[in-house]
Protein backbone atom coordinates (compact mmCIF):
# COMPACT_ATOMS: atom_id res chain seq x y z
CA UNK A 1 0.00 0.00 0.00
CA UNK A 2 2.56 2.79 -1.20
CA UNK A 3 -0.33 4.91 -3.18
CA UNK A 4 -1.89 6.73 -0.84
CA UNK A 5 -1.29 9.83 -2.65
CA UNK A 6 -2.12 8.88 -5.85
CA UNK A 7 -5.84 9.80 -7.72
CA UNK A 8 -6.95 5.93 -7.32
CA UNK A 9 -6.60 6.34 -3.57
CA UNK A 10 -9.06 9.31 -3.92
CA UNK A 11 -11.75 7.50 -5.79
CA UNK A 12 -11.38 4.26 -3.35
CA UNK A 13 -11.61 6.29 -0.51
CA UNK A 14 -15.08 8.25 -1.88
CA UNK A 15 -15.85 4.53 -2.86
CA UNK A 16 -15.52 3.25 0.98
CA UNK A 17 -17.10 6.11 2.18
CA UNK A 18 -20.31 6.64 -0.04
CA UNK A 19 -20.37 2.39 0.31
CA UNK A 20 -20.44 2.93 4.22
CA UNK A 21 -22.66 5.80 4.40
CA UNK A 22 -25.28 3.59 2.10
CA UNK A 23 -24.94 0.34 4.25
CA UNK A 24 -25.24 2.44 7.25
CA UNK A 25 -28.45 4.16 5.95
CA UNK A 26 -30.08 0.94 4.67
CA UNK A 27 -29.52 -0.37 7.95
CA UNK A 28 -31.29 2.10 9.87
CA UNK A 29 -34.25 2.38 7.45
CA UNK A 30 -34.00 -1.68 8.50
CA UNK A 31 -33.65 -1.32 12.01
CA UNK A 32 -36.61 1.61 11.79
CA UNK A 33 -38.80 -0.41 9.93
CA UNK A 34 -39.88 -2.62 12.62
CA UNK A 35 -40.92 0.51 15.11
CA UNK A 36 -42.82 1.62 12.19
CA UNK A 37 -44.89 -1.40 11.92
CA UNK A 38 -45.83 -2.24 15.18
CA UNK A 39 -47.92 0.78 15.19
CA UNK A 40 -50.20 -0.87 12.22
CA UNK A 41 -52.95 -3.09 13.40
CA UNK A 42 -51.68 -6.43 15.12
CA UNK A 43 -52.93 -10.02 14.64
CA UNK A 44 -55.26 -10.50 16.79
CA UNK A 45 -57.11 -6.82 15.46
CA UNK A 46 -56.82 -8.49 12.32
CA UNK A 47 -58.54 -11.42 12.77
CA UNK A 48 -61.28 -9.55 14.49
CA UNK A 49 -62.37 -8.82 10.90
CA UNK A 50 -65.73 -10.19 9.60
CA UNK A 51 -69.29 -9.85 10.91
CA UNK A 52 -72.14 -11.81 10.55
CA UNK A 53 -75.63 -10.40 10.39
CA UNK A 54 -79.24 -12.31 10.40
CA UNK A 55 -81.90 -10.20 8.34
CA UNK A 56 -84.95 -11.92 9.36
CA UNK A 57 -85.53 -9.51 12.13
CA UNK A 58 -85.77 -6.33 10.11
CA UNK A 59 -88.50 -5.41 8.64
CA UNK A 60 -89.17 -3.31 5.37
CA UNK A 61 -88.33 0.40 6.12
CA UNK A 62 -85.92 -0.21 9.31
CA UNK A 63 -82.88 -0.36 9.98
CA UNK A 64 -80.03 -1.61 12.41
CA UNK A 65 -76.49 -0.97 13.01
CA UNK A 66 -74.22 -3.84 13.51
CA UNK A 67 -70.48 -3.48 14.79
CA UNK A 68 -67.79 -4.48 11.82
CA UNK A 69 -63.84 -3.88 13.03
CA UNK A 70 -65.16 -1.03 15.12
CA UNK A 71 -66.78 0.57 12.69
CA UNK A 72 -71.31 0.60 12.84
CA UNK A 73 -72.33 -0.77 9.62
CA UNK A 74 -75.55 0.19 8.62
CA UNK A 75 -78.12 -2.42 7.59
CA UNK A 76 -81.33 -0.99 5.64
CA UNK A 77 -84.47 -2.72 4.63
CA UNK A 78 -85.21 -0.39 1.94
CA UNK A 79 -88.71 0.60 0.77
CA UNK A 80 -89.73 0.06 -3.09
CA UNK A 81 -90.11 3.92 -3.06
CA UNK A 82 -86.87 4.23 -1.62
CA UNK A 83 -85.41 1.30 -4.37
CA UNK A 84 -87.16 3.65 -7.12
CA UNK A 85 -86.02 6.74 -6.15
CA UNK A 86 -82.23 6.26 -5.80
CA UNK A 87 -82.43 3.99 -9.01
CA UNK A 88 -84.28 7.03 -11.06
CA UNK A 89 -81.09 9.98 -10.06
CA UNK A 90 -79.09 10.72 -13.09
CA UNK A 91 -75.39 9.90 -12.78
CA UNK A 92 -74.78 14.05 -13.40
CA UNK A 93 -76.51 14.88 -10.17
CA UNK A 94 -74.00 12.53 -8.42
CA UNK A 95 -71.12 14.20 -6.62
CA UNK A 96 -69.26 11.11 -6.64
CA UNK A 97 -71.68 9.15 -10.04
CA UNK A 98 -72.80 5.67 -8.81
CA UNK A 99 -75.57 3.40 -9.95
CA UNK A 100 -77.83 2.07 -7.39
CA UNK A 101 -77.11 -1.44 -8.94
CA UNK A 102 -73.14 -0.85 -8.43
CA UNK A 103 -73.74 -0.27 -4.84
CA UNK A 104 -76.42 -3.30 -3.38
CA UNK A 105 -76.34 -7.10 -3.96
CA UNK A 106 -80.20 -7.36 -3.74
CA UNK A 107 -81.90 -3.64 -4.07
CA UNK A 108 -83.82 -4.20 -0.93
CA UNK A 109 -80.46 -4.33 1.04
CA UNK A 110 -78.60 -1.61 1.44
CA UNK A 111 -75.25 -2.40 3.02
CA UNK A 112 -72.54 0.72 3.86
CA UNK A 113 -70.10 1.42 6.32
CA UNK A 114 -72.05 3.95 8.17
CA UNK A 115 -69.14 6.48 8.34
CA UNK A 116 -69.28 10.46 7.07
CA UNK A 117 -66.63 10.28 4.07
CA UNK A 118 -65.72 13.69 5.61
CA UNK A 119 -63.79 13.31 8.79
CA UNK A 120 -65.77 9.96 10.08
CA UNK A 121 -68.83 11.42 11.78
CA UNK A 122 -71.65 9.11 11.96
CA UNK A 123 -74.32 10.23 10.32
CA UNK A 124 -78.21 10.17 11.38
CA UNK A 125 -81.57 8.68 9.15
CA UNK A 126 -81.34 4.81 11.09
CA UNK A 127 -83.80 5.72 13.28
CA UNK A 128 -87.13 6.97 12.42
CA UNK A 129 -87.02 9.91 14.57
CA UNK A 130 -83.74 10.80 13.01
CA UNK A 131 -83.34 13.78 10.37
CA UNK A 132 -82.32 11.86 6.74
CA UNK A 133 -81.55 15.02 5.39
CA UNK A 134 -82.58 16.69 2.33
CA UNK A 135 -82.40 13.78 0.03
CA UNK A 136 -84.14 10.69 2.54
CA UNK A 137 -81.35 9.44 3.36
CA UNK A 138 -78.48 10.02 6.13
CA UNK A 139 -77.64 13.34 7.32
CA UNK A 140 -73.98 13.80 8.77
CA UNK A 141 -74.64 16.77 12.22
CA UNK A 142 -71.15 17.44 12.46
CA UNK A 143 -70.40 19.46 8.97
CA UNK A 144 -73.64 18.72 7.09
CA UNK A 145 -73.20 16.37 4.54
CA UNK A 146 -76.37 14.79 2.65
CA UNK A 147 -76.70 11.19 1.64
CA UNK A 148 -79.91 10.08 -0.72
CA UNK A 149 -81.49 6.39 -0.39
CA UNK A 150 -78.48 4.64 -1.92
CA UNK A 151 -76.13 6.50 0.76
CA UNK A 152 -74.63 8.62 -1.80
CA UNK A 153 -73.30 11.86 -1.25
CA UNK A 154 -75.36 14.81 -2.69
CA UNK A 155 -74.57 18.10 -0.80
CA UNK A 156 -72.09 18.72 1.67
CA UNK A 157 -67.93 18.98 2.12
CA UNK A 158 -68.11 14.99 1.80
CA UNK A 159 -66.02 13.90 -0.73
CA UNK A 160 -67.09 10.76 -1.71
CA UNK A 161 -70.27 8.07 -0.71
CA UNK A 162 -70.96 5.93 2.11
CA UNK A 163 -68.65 2.93 1.79
CA UNK A 164 -69.90 -0.48 0.55
CA UNK A 165 -68.20 -3.17 2.76
CA UNK A 166 -66.90 -6.68 0.98
CA UNK A 167 -70.01 -8.91 2.07
CA UNK A 168 -71.64 -11.72 0.63
CA UNK A 169 -74.67 -13.53 1.64
CA UNK A 170 -74.70 -16.61 3.58
CA UNK A 171 -78.05 -17.87 2.90
CA UNK A 172 -80.88 -15.18 1.97
CA UNK A 173 -80.81 -13.81 5.16
CA UNK A 174 -77.55 -14.06 6.71
CA UNK A 175 -74.94 -11.85 5.48
CA UNK A 176 -71.21 -11.99 6.24
CA UNK A 177 -69.11 -8.75 6.43
CA UNK A 178 -65.57 -8.56 5.80
CA UNK B 1 -24.68 35.46 42.00
CA UNK B 2 -22.25 37.47 44.11
CA UNK B 3 -18.71 36.90 44.09
CA UNK B 4 -18.95 36.07 47.61
CA UNK B 5 -20.96 32.60 46.45
CA UNK B 6 -18.47 31.60 44.09
CA UNK B 7 -15.51 31.95 46.88
CA UNK B 8 -17.25 29.36 48.51
CA UNK B 9 -14.92 26.26 48.26
CA UNK B 10 -17.31 23.82 47.70
CA UNK B 11 -19.32 25.98 45.13
CA UNK B 12 -15.34 26.09 43.49
CA UNK B 13 -14.42 22.45 43.51
CA UNK B 14 -18.17 21.95 41.48
CA UNK B 15 -17.35 24.90 39.15
CA UNK B 16 -14.16 23.86 38.62
CA UNK B 17 -14.82 20.60 37.10
CA UNK B 18 -18.36 21.85 35.99
CA UNK B 19 -19.10 24.79 35.59
CA UNK B 20 -22.90 24.78 36.18
CA UNK B 21 -23.54 27.90 38.73
CA UNK B 22 -22.07 30.43 36.73
CA UNK B 23 -24.21 28.86 33.45
CA UNK B 24 -27.54 29.21 35.72
CA UNK B 25 -26.05 32.86 36.53
CA UNK B 26 -25.77 33.63 33.38
CA UNK B 27 -28.83 32.42 31.85
CA UNK B 28 -31.84 33.40 34.40
CA UNK B 29 -29.22 35.17 36.99
CA UNK B 30 -27.35 38.12 37.67
CA UNK B 31 -24.91 37.59 34.70
CA UNK B 32 -27.43 37.67 32.09
CA UNK B 33 -27.70 41.11 31.14
CA UNK B 34 -31.41 42.31 30.33
CA UNK B 35 -32.79 45.47 28.36
CA UNK B 36 -33.63 47.55 31.25
CA UNK B 37 -36.84 48.88 29.56
CA UNK B 38 -38.68 45.29 29.09
CA UNK B 39 -42.53 45.83 30.11
CA UNK B 40 -44.83 43.24 31.39
CA UNK B 41 -45.63 41.82 27.55
CA UNK B 42 -42.11 40.44 28.76
CA UNK B 43 -43.17 37.90 31.56
CA UNK B 44 -44.73 35.66 29.03
CA UNK B 45 -41.74 33.94 28.15
CA UNK B 46 -40.55 32.41 31.97
CA UNK B 47 -44.61 32.16 33.00
CA UNK B 48 -45.18 29.53 30.46
CA UNK B 49 -42.30 28.00 31.17
CA UNK B 50 -43.34 27.86 34.96
CA UNK B 51 -46.98 26.51 33.81
CA UNK B 52 -45.76 24.00 31.57
CA UNK B 53 -42.92 22.57 35.10
CA UNK B 54 -46.33 22.52 36.43
CA UNK B 55 -48.31 20.37 33.99
CA UNK B 56 -45.32 17.77 33.50
CA UNK B 57 -45.25 17.57 37.45
CA UNK B 58 -48.97 16.78 38.33
CA UNK B 59 -48.71 15.11 34.53
CA UNK B 60 -46.44 12.59 36.23
CA UNK B 61 -48.26 12.26 39.60
CA UNK B 62 -51.74 12.11 37.87
CA UNK B 63 -49.98 8.54 35.53
CA UNK B 64 -49.55 6.72 38.82
CA UNK B 65 -53.47 5.80 39.13
CA UNK B 66 -54.23 6.48 35.37
CA UNK B 67 -54.95 3.16 33.22
CA UNK B 68 -54.69 4.09 29.38
CA UNK B 69 -57.07 0.78 28.45
CA UNK B 70 -60.68 1.53 26.88
CA UNK B 71 -62.49 -0.21 29.42
CA UNK B 72 -60.94 1.67 32.19
CA UNK B 73 -59.84 5.03 31.28
CA UNK B 74 -62.98 6.66 31.76
CA UNK B 75 -63.44 5.34 35.14
CA UNK B 76 -59.87 5.69 36.31
CA UNK B 77 -60.37 9.29 35.83
CA UNK B 78 -63.73 9.16 37.57
CA UNK B 79 -61.85 7.24 40.49
CA UNK B 80 -59.16 10.21 40.33
CA UNK B 81 -61.61 12.75 40.95
CA UNK B 82 -63.56 10.88 43.33
CA UNK B 83 -60.94 8.05 45.63
CA UNK B 84 -57.19 8.90 45.32
CA UNK B 85 -55.98 11.73 47.61
CA UNK B 86 -56.13 15.32 46.35
CA UNK B 87 -56.87 13.50 42.68
CA UNK B 88 -59.44 15.70 42.02
CA UNK B 89 -57.04 19.05 42.83
CA UNK B 90 -54.22 17.02 40.75
CA UNK B 91 -56.62 16.99 37.48
CA UNK B 92 -58.42 20.17 37.82
CA UNK B 93 -54.73 22.10 37.63
CA UNK B 94 -53.48 19.54 34.50
CA UNK B 95 -56.86 20.58 32.95
CA UNK B 96 -56.81 24.32 33.17
CA UNK B 97 -53.11 24.33 33.36
CA UNK B 98 -52.70 23.36 29.66
CA UNK B 99 -55.67 26.35 28.63
CA UNK B 100 -53.00 29.06 30.73
CA UNK B 101 -50.38 27.13 28.81
CA UNK B 102 -52.28 27.99 25.99
CA UNK B 103 -52.68 31.74 27.11
CA UNK B 104 -49.49 33.01 27.55
CA UNK B 105 -47.87 31.17 24.36
CA UNK B 106 -50.56 32.87 22.39
CA UNK B 107 -49.55 36.07 23.75
CA UNK B 108 -46.05 35.68 24.36
CA UNK B 109 -46.26 35.18 20.38
CA UNK B 110 -48.69 38.32 20.04
CA UNK B 111 -45.70 40.38 21.86
CA UNK B 112 -43.17 38.85 19.59
CA UNK B 113 -45.17 40.03 16.45
CA UNK B 114 -46.29 43.38 17.67
CA UNK B 115 -42.36 44.26 18.94
CA UNK B 116 -40.62 42.65 15.95
CA UNK B 117 -38.75 40.00 17.84
CA UNK B 118 -39.27 37.59 15.19
CA UNK B 119 -36.69 40.46 13.36
CA UNK B 120 -32.68 39.55 12.48
CA UNK B 121 -31.07 38.23 14.69
CA UNK B 122 -33.80 36.21 16.26
CA UNK B 123 -35.29 34.69 13.48
CA UNK B 124 -34.11 31.36 14.61
CA UNK B 125 -35.08 31.49 17.87
CA UNK B 126 -38.69 32.09 16.30
CA UNK B 127 -38.83 29.11 14.34
CA UNK B 128 -38.12 27.45 17.57
CA UNK B 129 -40.96 29.29 19.05
CA UNK B 130 -43.15 28.02 15.88
CA UNK B 131 -41.71 24.63 16.46
CA UNK B 132 -42.77 24.87 20.40
CA UNK B 133 -46.23 25.87 19.63
CA UNK B 134 -46.61 22.79 17.45
CA UNK B 135 -45.45 20.06 20.10
CA UNK B 136 -47.88 21.66 22.41
CA UNK B 137 -50.55 21.36 19.81
CA UNK B 138 -50.21 17.91 19.22
CA UNK B 139 -49.63 17.28 23.52
CA UNK B 140 -52.68 18.65 24.02
CA UNK B 141 -54.56 17.48 21.47
CA UNK B 142 -53.12 13.78 22.58
CA UNK B 143 -54.00 14.44 26.33
CA UNK B 144 -57.51 15.00 25.33
CA UNK B 145 -58.06 11.93 24.45
CA UNK B 146 -56.84 9.84 27.47
CA UNK B 147 -59.93 10.73 29.47
CA UNK B 148 -62.03 8.69 26.87
CA UNK B 149 -65.10 10.40 27.12
CA UNK B 150 -67.39 11.65 24.02
CA UNK B 151 -65.22 14.20 22.87
CA UNK B 152 -62.12 12.60 23.29
CA UNK B 153 -62.99 10.16 20.94
CA UNK B 154 -64.85 11.66 18.48
CA UNK B 155 -62.77 14.29 18.66
CA UNK B 156 -59.62 12.25 18.09
CA UNK B 157 -62.05 10.43 14.90
CA UNK B 158 -62.46 14.08 13.07
CA UNK B 159 -58.43 15.12 13.90
CA UNK B 160 -56.79 11.73 12.56
CA UNK B 161 -59.76 11.70 9.69
CA UNK B 162 -57.58 14.69 8.84
CA UNK B 163 -54.56 12.74 7.03
CA UNK B 164 -56.79 10.68 5.18
CA UNK B 165 -56.76 13.57 2.66
CA UNK B 166 -53.30 13.39 1.87
CA UNK B 167 -53.83 11.81 -1.67
CA UNK B 168 -52.99 7.75 -2.13
CA UNK B 169 -51.19 6.72 1.41
CA UNK B 170 -54.13 8.55 3.18
CA UNK B 171 -56.15 5.74 4.95
CA UNK B 172 -52.77 3.44 5.35
CA UNK B 173 -51.68 6.44 7.01
CA UNK B 174 -54.69 6.63 9.05
CA UNK B 175 -55.05 3.13 9.65
CA UNK B 176 -51.08 3.19 11.03
CA UNK B 177 -51.82 6.05 13.38
CA UNK B 178 -55.19 4.09 14.99
CA UNK B 179 -53.12 0.56 14.61
CA UNK B 180 -56.86 -1.10 14.01
CA UNK B 181 -59.46 -0.11 11.47
CA UNK B 182 -61.05 2.85 14.19
CA UNK B 183 -59.96 4.68 17.24
CA UNK B 184 -59.77 1.91 20.06
CA UNK B 185 -57.40 1.01 22.55
CA UNK B 186 -53.74 0.69 20.60
CA UNK B 187 -54.77 4.30 19.69
CA UNK B 188 -55.56 5.22 23.05
CA UNK B 189 -52.03 3.30 23.94
CA UNK B 190 -50.28 5.22 21.80
CA UNK B 191 -51.29 8.30 22.97
CA UNK B 192 -50.79 7.81 26.23
CA UNK B 193 -46.84 7.13 25.59
CA UNK B 194 -46.85 9.99 23.14
CA UNK B 195 -48.49 12.39 25.89
CA UNK B 196 -46.01 11.62 28.07
CA UNK B 197 -42.92 11.78 25.93
CA UNK B 198 -43.96 15.32 24.05
CA UNK B 199 -43.34 17.32 27.53
CA UNK B 200 -39.92 16.49 27.75
CA UNK B 201 -39.40 17.22 24.08
CA UNK B 202 -40.91 20.61 24.84
CA UNK B 203 -38.78 20.96 27.73
CA UNK B 204 -35.89 20.25 25.58
CA UNK B 205 -36.92 22.58 22.77
CA UNK B 206 -37.41 25.34 25.36
CA UNK B 207 -33.66 24.97 26.36
CA UNK B 208 -32.67 25.66 22.69
CA UNK B 209 -34.96 28.24 22.13
CA UNK B 210 -33.20 30.03 25.37
CA UNK B 211 -29.88 29.37 24.07
CA UNK B 212 -30.88 31.20 20.94
CA UNK B 213 -32.01 33.82 23.77
CA UNK B 214 -29.21 34.36 25.34
CA UNK B 215 -26.59 35.04 22.12
CA UNK B 216 -28.62 38.02 21.14
CA UNK B 217 -30.24 38.75 24.48
CA UNK B 218 -33.86 40.01 24.47
CA UNK B 219 -35.88 42.56 22.42
CA UNK B 220 -37.02 45.18 24.29
CA UNK B 221 -40.61 47.48 23.53
CA UNK B 222 -37.92 50.44 21.71
CA UNK B 223 -36.83 47.26 19.18
CA UNK B 224 -33.30 48.80 19.24
CA UNK B 225 -30.30 47.09 19.74
CA UNK B 226 -27.80 46.85 23.61
CA UNK B 227 -25.45 49.15 22.59
CA UNK B 228 -23.62 48.97 25.83
CA UNK B 229 -23.64 48.08 29.71
CA UNK B 230 -25.48 51.42 30.32
CA UNK B 231 -28.50 49.86 28.50
CA UNK B 232 -28.68 46.65 30.89
CA UNK B 233 -29.52 45.80 34.24
CA UNK B 234 -29.33 41.84 35.90
CA UNK B 235 -32.03 39.73 35.26
CA UNK B 236 -31.38 38.83 38.79
CA UNK B 237 -33.04 40.25 40.90
CA UNK B 238 -34.63 43.13 38.70
CA UNK B 239 -36.52 40.61 36.15
CA UNK B 240 -36.98 37.67 38.44
CA UNK B 241 -38.81 39.89 40.79
CA UNK B 242 -40.71 41.34 38.24
CA UNK B 243 -41.64 37.89 36.64
CA UNK B 244 -42.50 36.93 40.19
CA UNK B 245 -45.36 39.74 40.56
CA UNK B 246 -46.41 38.37 36.98
CA UNK B 247 -46.77 34.54 38.53
CA UNK B 248 -49.02 36.26 41.78
CA UNK B 249 -51.66 37.73 39.32
CA UNK B 250 -51.31 34.61 36.89
CA UNK B 251 -51.94 31.85 39.61
CA UNK B 252 -54.89 33.96 41.29
CA UNK B 253 -56.29 34.32 37.41
CA UNK B 254 -55.05 29.90 36.92
CA UNK B 255 -56.60 29.24 40.58
CA UNK B 256 -59.57 30.76 40.26
CA UNK B 257 -60.28 28.28 37.58
CA UNK B 258 -59.28 25.59 39.30
CA UNK B 259 -61.49 25.97 42.17
CA UNK B 260 -64.31 27.94 41.24
CA UNK B 261 -64.84 27.56 37.55
CA UNK B 262 -63.03 24.02 36.89
CA UNK B 263 -64.82 22.70 33.99
CA UNK B 264 -65.36 26.45 32.75
CA UNK B 265 -62.76 25.59 29.62
CA UNK B 266 -63.86 21.59 29.08
CA UNK B 267 -67.07 20.63 26.92
CA UNK B 268 -70.08 18.47 29.01
CA UNK B 269 -69.72 15.69 26.41
CA UNK B 270 -66.70 14.90 27.50
CA UNK B 271 -68.16 13.63 31.06
CA UNK B 272 -70.07 10.85 28.70
CA UNK B 273 -68.31 7.79 28.14
CA UNK B 274 -66.80 7.39 24.57
CA UNK B 275 -69.42 5.09 22.24
CA UNK B 276 -67.97 4.49 18.88
CA UNK B 277 -71.87 4.35 17.57
CA UNK B 278 -72.92 7.50 18.79
CA UNK B 279 -71.79 10.88 17.57
CA UNK B 280 -72.42 14.13 19.86
CA UNK B 281 -74.54 16.13 17.82
CA UNK B 282 -71.78 19.25 17.63
CA UNK B 283 -68.39 18.44 17.71
CA UNK B 284 -65.85 20.94 19.05
CA UNK B 285 -62.43 20.51 19.87
CA UNK B 286 -60.46 22.71 22.84
CA UNK B 287 -60.73 26.56 22.72
CA UNK B 288 -56.81 27.09 21.92
CA UNK B 289 -58.11 24.87 18.59
CA UNK B 290 -61.33 27.21 17.60
CA UNK B 291 -59.75 29.46 14.99
CA UNK B 292 -57.70 26.59 13.28
CA UNK B 293 -60.80 24.50 13.13
CA UNK B 294 -62.81 27.10 11.49
CA UNK B 295 -59.90 27.25 9.08
CA UNK B 296 -59.57 23.57 8.20
CA UNK B 297 -63.61 23.72 7.84
CA UNK B 298 -63.80 27.35 5.46
CA UNK B 299 -61.73 25.78 2.76
CA UNK B 300 -64.05 25.08 -0.42
CA UNK B 301 -63.18 23.21 -3.43
CA UNK B 302 -60.42 24.69 -5.73
CA UNK B 303 -59.95 23.75 -8.39
CA UNK B 304 -58.08 20.32 -8.11
CA UNK B 305 -58.17 20.31 -4.68
CA UNK B 306 -61.05 18.92 -2.64
CA UNK B 307 -62.27 20.54 0.38
CA UNK B 308 -60.88 18.40 2.69
CA UNK B 309 -57.37 18.16 1.41
CA UNK B 310 -57.18 22.05 1.09
CA UNK B 311 -58.82 22.63 4.44
CA UNK B 312 -55.92 20.72 6.17
CA UNK B 313 -53.47 22.17 3.89
CA UNK B 314 -54.94 25.74 5.00
CA UNK B 315 -54.79 24.50 8.71
CA UNK B 316 -51.29 23.47 8.88
CA UNK B 317 -50.20 26.77 6.38
CA UNK B 318 -51.79 28.85 8.83
CA UNK B 319 -49.47 27.89 11.49
CA UNK B 320 -46.00 26.92 9.62
CA UNK B 321 -46.52 30.46 7.72
CA UNK B 322 -45.00 31.52 10.93
CA UNK B 323 -42.08 30.25 10.17
CA UNK B 324 -41.76 32.80 6.97
CA UNK B 325 -42.87 35.75 8.78
CA UNK B 326 -38.73 37.16 9.60
CA UNK B 327 -39.02 37.43 5.78
CA UNK B 328 -42.16 38.56 4.91
CA UNK B 329 -41.75 41.41 6.82
CA UNK B 330 -38.72 43.65 5.26
CA UNK B 331 -39.43 46.84 7.64
CA UNK B 332 -35.82 47.55 9.15
CA UNK B 333 -37.95 49.07 12.10
CA UNK B 334 -38.83 46.10 14.81
CA UNK B 335 -41.07 47.34 17.16
CA UNK B 336 -44.06 48.54 15.49
CA UNK B 337 -44.46 51.52 18.40
CA UNK B 338 -42.30 53.46 15.38
CA UNK B 339 -44.73 51.95 12.38
CA UNK B 340 -48.10 53.74 12.73
CA UNK B 341 -49.67 51.58 9.98
CA UNK B 342 -48.30 48.10 11.31
CA UNK B 343 -49.39 49.00 14.53
CA UNK B 344 -53.13 49.59 13.24
CA UNK B 345 -52.78 46.51 11.29
CA UNK B 346 -51.78 44.32 14.10
CA UNK B 347 -54.49 44.61 16.15
CA UNK B 348 -56.89 44.00 13.11
CA UNK B 349 -54.92 40.80 12.89
CA UNK B 350 -55.33 40.10 16.25
CA UNK B 351 -59.60 40.89 15.69
CA UNK B 352 -59.52 38.22 13.07
CA UNK B 353 -57.96 35.55 15.20
CA UNK B 354 -60.79 36.38 17.57
CA UNK B 355 -63.19 36.08 14.90
CA UNK B 356 -61.78 32.84 13.42
CA UNK B 357 -61.91 31.51 17.42
CA UNK B 358 -65.65 32.63 17.22
CA UNK B 359 -66.81 31.01 13.88
CA UNK B 360 -64.37 27.68 14.88
CA UNK B 361 -66.89 28.01 18.07
CA UNK B 362 -70.13 27.58 15.65
CA UNK B 363 -71.86 24.81 13.72
CA UNK B 364 -71.00 25.86 9.72
CA UNK B 365 -74.46 25.83 8.75
CA UNK B 366 -75.39 28.47 11.16
CA UNK B 367 -76.36 32.04 10.65
CA UNK B 368 -75.43 34.87 12.38
CA UNK B 369 -78.09 38.09 11.36
CA UNK B 370 -78.71 36.40 8.16
CA UNK B 371 -74.71 35.81 7.46
CA UNK B 372 -73.87 32.38 7.25
CA UNK B 373 -71.00 31.49 9.40
CA UNK B 374 -69.28 29.36 6.92
CA UNK B 375 -69.41 32.85 4.99
CA UNK B 376 -67.80 34.84 7.90
CA UNK B 377 -65.16 32.05 8.22
CA UNK B 378 -64.07 32.22 4.82
CA UNK B 379 -63.43 36.11 4.87
CA UNK B 380 -61.61 35.91 8.16
CA UNK B 381 -59.65 32.99 6.69
CA UNK B 382 -58.76 34.91 3.56
CA UNK B 383 -57.90 37.91 6.01
CA UNK B 384 -55.30 35.62 7.92
CA UNK B 385 -53.29 34.45 5.26
CA UNK B 386 -53.82 37.92 3.20
CA UNK B 387 -51.93 39.72 6.59
CA UNK B 388 -48.85 37.71 6.38
CA UNK B 389 -49.11 37.38 2.50
CA UNK B 390 -49.81 40.37 0.99
CA UNK B 391 -50.63 42.88 3.90
CA UNK B 392 -46.99 42.53 6.09
CA UNK B 393 -44.69 42.78 2.77
CA UNK B 394 -45.98 45.40 1.10
CA UNK B 395 -46.85 47.72 4.50
CA UNK B 396 -43.03 46.98 5.53
CA UNK B 397 -42.01 48.50 2.25
CA UNK B 398 -44.53 51.57 1.85
CA UNK B 399 -44.43 52.45 5.06
CA UNK B 400 -42.39 55.12 6.60
CA UNK B 401 -41.32 54.52 10.06
CA UNK B 402 -41.02 57.40 12.64
CA UNK B 403 -37.22 57.22 13.72
CA UNK B 404 -36.46 55.30 16.85
CA UNK B 405 -33.99 56.14 19.37
CA UNK B 406 -30.47 56.31 19.18
CA UNK B 407 -30.42 53.64 22.63
CA UNK B 408 -32.75 52.28 25.18
CA UNK B 409 -30.61 54.52 27.70
CA UNK B 410 -31.27 57.58 25.78
CA UNK B 411 -34.78 56.89 25.17
CA UNK B 412 -35.35 56.06 29.25
CA UNK B 413 -33.28 58.77 30.63
CA UNK B 414 -34.24 61.68 28.39
CA UNK B 415 -38.27 60.31 28.72
CA UNK B 416 -39.38 63.77 28.67
CA UNK B 417 -37.70 65.34 25.95
CA UNK B 418 -38.19 62.41 23.76
CA UNK B 419 -41.69 61.89 23.71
Amino acid sequence: MNETASPDDKTRRDFLLLSTVAVGAVGTGLAIWPLVDAMNPAADTLALSTTDVDLTPIAEGQSITVVWQGKPVFVRHRTAAEIKTAEAVAMIDLIDPQTDKDRVTKPQWLIMVGICTHLGCIPLGQKSSEPKGEYGGWFCPCHGSHYDTSGRIRKGPAPKNLVVPAYKYLTDTTVKIG
Amino acid sequence: MSNKFFENPVIKWVEYRLPIFSFIDESVGSGYPTPKNLNYWWNFGSLAGIVLTILIVTGIVLAMSYTPHVDYAFESVERIMRDVNYGWLLRYIHMNGGSMFFILVYIHMFRGMYYGSYKEPRELLWIIGVFIVLAMMATAFMGYVLPWGQMSFWGATVITNLFSAVPIIGDSIVTWLWGGFSIDNPTLNRFFSFHYLLPFVIFALVFVHLWALHVHKSNNPLGVDIKGPEDTIPFHPYYTIKDLYGLGILMIFFMFFVFFAPNFFGEPDNYIKADPLVTPPHIVPEWYFLPFYAILRAVPDIWFISAKLGGVIAMFGSILILILLPWLDRSPVRSARFRPIYRQLFWVFVVDCFILGWVGANSPDAVFHGIPFLWIGQASTAYYFAHFLFIIPLVSILEKPKMPPESINAAVTNKGAAS
